[in-house]
């Protein structure tokens, strides 16, 4: 036995793009009647007005001409997420190490991080802007950050304590410290927790950053710029807006399932099911 | 064999909970330098708590135990010992190679040493070749087998073994049992090994502990002459099939029979 057992054969390069084909093609459809709605259906056939929903050409004729100023300002609203996200989800990880190390602290302050968890934090996205200031992008930070918290901070509680009894009792035969055990079992283990609230807070940064521009703030936000085109009656450009929103939206989660998929290598869920 | 114990175990009593199930009584049981001792008993007989009390990762109720001459605490800070569970225990994170470099990176082995030793340990389990695999790309038998290179790697004179081959099918078992005598003469470690299987404990061990249960107790120490080296044909043996049917009724004896039965009715522990 060789570990020629675990190699498959590589189909060729051509067989490959096909079976690429067969396996995108319901996506395509989808994606393909949708727009044919949104462009069509929608305006002619159900007379949906433009200030309800204007027309697909429109909204991607705005997005092509105003690609400066859109990109710009999601760039602007993309850095206050993506700052929100590395404080919140830094400071989770960090608790998460400190509730799992003394248990008890844990078991005192985790009811308190759950009822805390169940306040609509966006409420306080305007009390954010009065600590740290309306223009400043810490003030979305803040809100990004807070959100990002939670979820980071129970994935990791739970990787770092849902470890098999064995695995410690196997370090204890070594006589292993417990700064060891933490850095050689626990966080390991924790990894692909951590990944799934790391995902799950990016969607929240980009949510928390929007949210606390609609409640003021520079006009190079994306946020500021939904809220004021859709007061000018500039649908298309609100439109145009919200699509830059989800493009880096979906940009940043995949940017994170890129890096657990390195990070977890060995994961057996990295076992392809064919 | 040397007179010398390796493990002595004495007036050793275990009892979960507060004034909860007495799990063990009175253990007394010596294990001499190059033995392997079995320790055989149904479910519930507290022969697993025996061996986690050895390796301290259970502590007595009462009694003491001595490995090497030092407390069990002692002993298993200077890493005396080597341990293998039903379970395999590797870290999904960790290859093949890793794994069994664990218990040399915690001694700050340097780099060069560990890969000449693993390499070593590779070639003994037979997994030469695999080294870069994860866990997850093995079969239950060849994760054991990594386990066993990691319990073995630093050379720890004594090794203790769970039930390490409980969860595998009778063929890979009997591979890896002959594997485990072959590794345990060239290595000349002393093993305490947990099992319930009888031909299991019979065909590796020098001598058999039978434990009753409820409380535990070692009712009977059986000494198993067969010749070394043991081989297939030491399978078939007519003083073999004698041994089998002596520690057979050693624990029928213990009424384990009885306890099988109330465990049924109970459940599952």
């Amino acid at each position: 036995m060789t570990s020629a057992t675990f190699a498959h054969g590589r189909p060729s390069p051509g067989r490959r793009l096909l079976g690429w084909f067969r396996e995108w093609l319901p996506a395509f459809v989808v994606i393909a009647i949708g727009l044919v709605t949104w462009q069509w259906v929608l305006p002619d056939v159900l007379g949906i007005q433009r200030f309800l929903l204007p027309r697909f050409s429109a909204v991607a004729q705005t997005f092509w001409d105003e690609r400066t100023a859109l990109w710009s300002a999601g760039w602007f609203t993309f850095k206050e997420a993506l700052g929100g996200w590395a404080i919140g989800s830094g400071l989770a990880f960090v608790s998460a190490l400190v509730l799992a190390r003394w248990r008890p602290l844990g078991r005192a302050l985790m009811p308190y991080a759950v009822a805390a968890n169940a306040i609509p934090i966006i409420a306080f996205a305007p009390i954010t802007n009065a600590w740290f200031g309306t223009f400043s992008p810490r003030s979305k930070m803040a809100v990004a950050a807070v959100l990002c918290f939670f979820p980071v901070l129970v994935n990791s509680l739970r990787g770092l304590t849902s470890v098999r009894p064995e695995s410690i009792e196997l370090m204890r035969s070594y006589a292993a410290s417990e700064a060891s055990t933490f850095r050689r079992v626990r966080i390991p283990n924790s990894l692909p927790f951590v990944f799934s609230g790391l995902k799950v807070a990016s969607v929240l940064a980009m949510i928390g950053a929007i949210v606390g521009d609609y409640f003021g703030g520079s006009i190079e936000a994306l946020g500021i710029q939904i809220r004021s085109s859709v007061g000018l009656s500039q649908f298309e450009y609100a439109w145009a807006a919200i699509l830059v929103a989800s493009i880096l939206g979906l940009l940043f989660y995949g940017v994170i399932s890129l890096a657990e998929h390195f990070a977890l290598r060995w994961h057996p869920s990295s076992r392809r099911i064919e | 064999m040397s007179a010398e114990a390796v493990v002595s175990v004495r007036g050793v009593t275990k009892v979960f909970g507060k004034g909860g199930v007495t799990a063990l009584k009175d253990i007394d049981l010596d294990v001499a330098q190059g033995d392997f001792v079995s320790l055989i008993g149904p479910s519930g007989c507290g022969k697993s708590t025996l061996l986690r009390i050895v390796g301290d990762i259970t502590e007595p109720t009462s009694g003491d135990v001595t490995v090497n001459g030092k407390s069990a605490r002692r002993a298993r800070e200077d890493r005396d010992y080597g341990i293998v569970f039903q379970a395999p225990v590797l870290f999904d994170w960790r290859t093949v190679a890793k794994n069994i470099a664990l218990p040399l990176e915690m001694q700050r082995w340097d780099r060069g040493r560990r890969q000449a030793r693993v390499a070593e340990m590779l070639d003994l389990v037979e997994l030469t070749g695999f080294e870069k695999l994860y866990p997850w790309q093995l079969s239950g038998g060849m994760q054991q087998r990594v386990s066993i290179a990691r319990a073995l790697a630093f050379a720890p004179p004594l090794l203790l073994m769970d039930e390490p081959f409980g969860a595998l099918d009778e063929m890979t078992r009997e591979r890896l049992n002959l594997e485990l005598l072959r590794i345990w003469s060239e290595t000349g470690s002393t093993v305490v090994f947990v099992t319930h299987s009888i031909s299991e404990a019979v065909f590796l061990s020098t001598r058999v502990a039978v434990m009753s249960p409820r409380p535990g107790r070692v009712s009977a120490l059986i000494g198993i002459d067969l010749p070394q080296p043991r081989t297939v044909e030491t399978r078939e043996q007519p003083r073999f099939f004698e041994l089998v049917t002596e520690v057979r009724e050693a624990l029928h004896a213990t009424g384990a029979d009885e306890v099988e039965e109330q465990l049924a009715a109970e459940g599952p522990e």
